[in-house]
């Protein structure tokens, strides 16, 4: 009953973090509002392991924290760079 | 002593989505990006570490209590670090902070930074904060 109660305020949290993403104004808006989704998932769905009885979600949680720094990076390197393909740091040499 | 543990555990989960639930008020009401970072990274952060507190004490010694401890340490490690590089390229993308000493050392008066909602629909879109 008290983890139920958890995944329904992670889940009213996560809809904020939508809207925010929704409605913006700025880029770094939206990729703050996708980092935080990704942490209330991994949060998510350890709590709906438990509560489902299935512990082994826990596996999932790990790898879905990984991508998700991952991915907030990936973002903002391409969100500056518009490129994916140099790296950090370097200017382009050739076309 | 199972009962009681099961008990304080789905407290603190609840306490940790609180937490987080704070932290989405913020994001949703707080002037400009640099307090909308400030606000989603520190209650991730402790929602995190209250919520898989909970858990951890539900789960009791085994090995899921290690797996929540390796997503504890991988949250605790990337949210500040995230919430650090976003921070970095707002402000080398040419955001200004909105509130605080930023404003004073502009020159601005502190009545005239506080932000109200027509300047908050006004400016800081895409196109005016690129380099």
């Amino acid at each position: 009953m008290l983890l139920a109660a958890g995944v329904a305020g992670l889940v009213v949290a996560m809809t904020m973090m939508i809207w925010r993403a929704i409605v913006g104004p700025s880029q770094y808006d939206r990729m703050l509002a996708a980092n935080s989704f990704g942490t209330k998932i991994v949060l998510l769905i350890a709590v709906i392991g438990y509560l489902s009885g299935r512990p082994a979600f826990l596996d999932i949680a790990i790898v879905y924290a990984l991508i998700n720094f991952v991915t907030t990076i990936a973002l903002m390197k391409f969100f500056r760079y518009r490129t994916l393909s140099r790296p950090l740091g370097t200017e382009a040499k050739d076309g | 002593m199972g009962d009681v543990l099961h008990v304080v555990g789905g407290g603190l989960v609840v306490a940790g989505a609180l937490l987080t639930l704070l932290g989405g008020v913020g994001v949703l009401r707080f002037p400009d990006v640099y307090t909308r970072i400030h606000a989603a990274s520190l209650t991730d952060t402790g929602g995190a570490t209250l919520v898989l507190l909970g858990l951890a004490l539900i789960s009791g010694l085994t090995l899921e209590t290690l797996k929540l401890g390796f997503v504890w340490a991988f949250v605790m490690l990337t949210t500040p670090a995230a919430a650090n590089a976003l921070a970095n390229a707002a402000f080398s993308a040419g955001h200004t902070p909105r509130i605080g000493a930023f404003q004073i050392m502009k020159g601005v008066a502190a009545s005239e930074a506080r932000p109200d909602t027509q300047r908050r629909e006004t400016s800081d879109d895409d196109e005016s904060a690129a380099p």
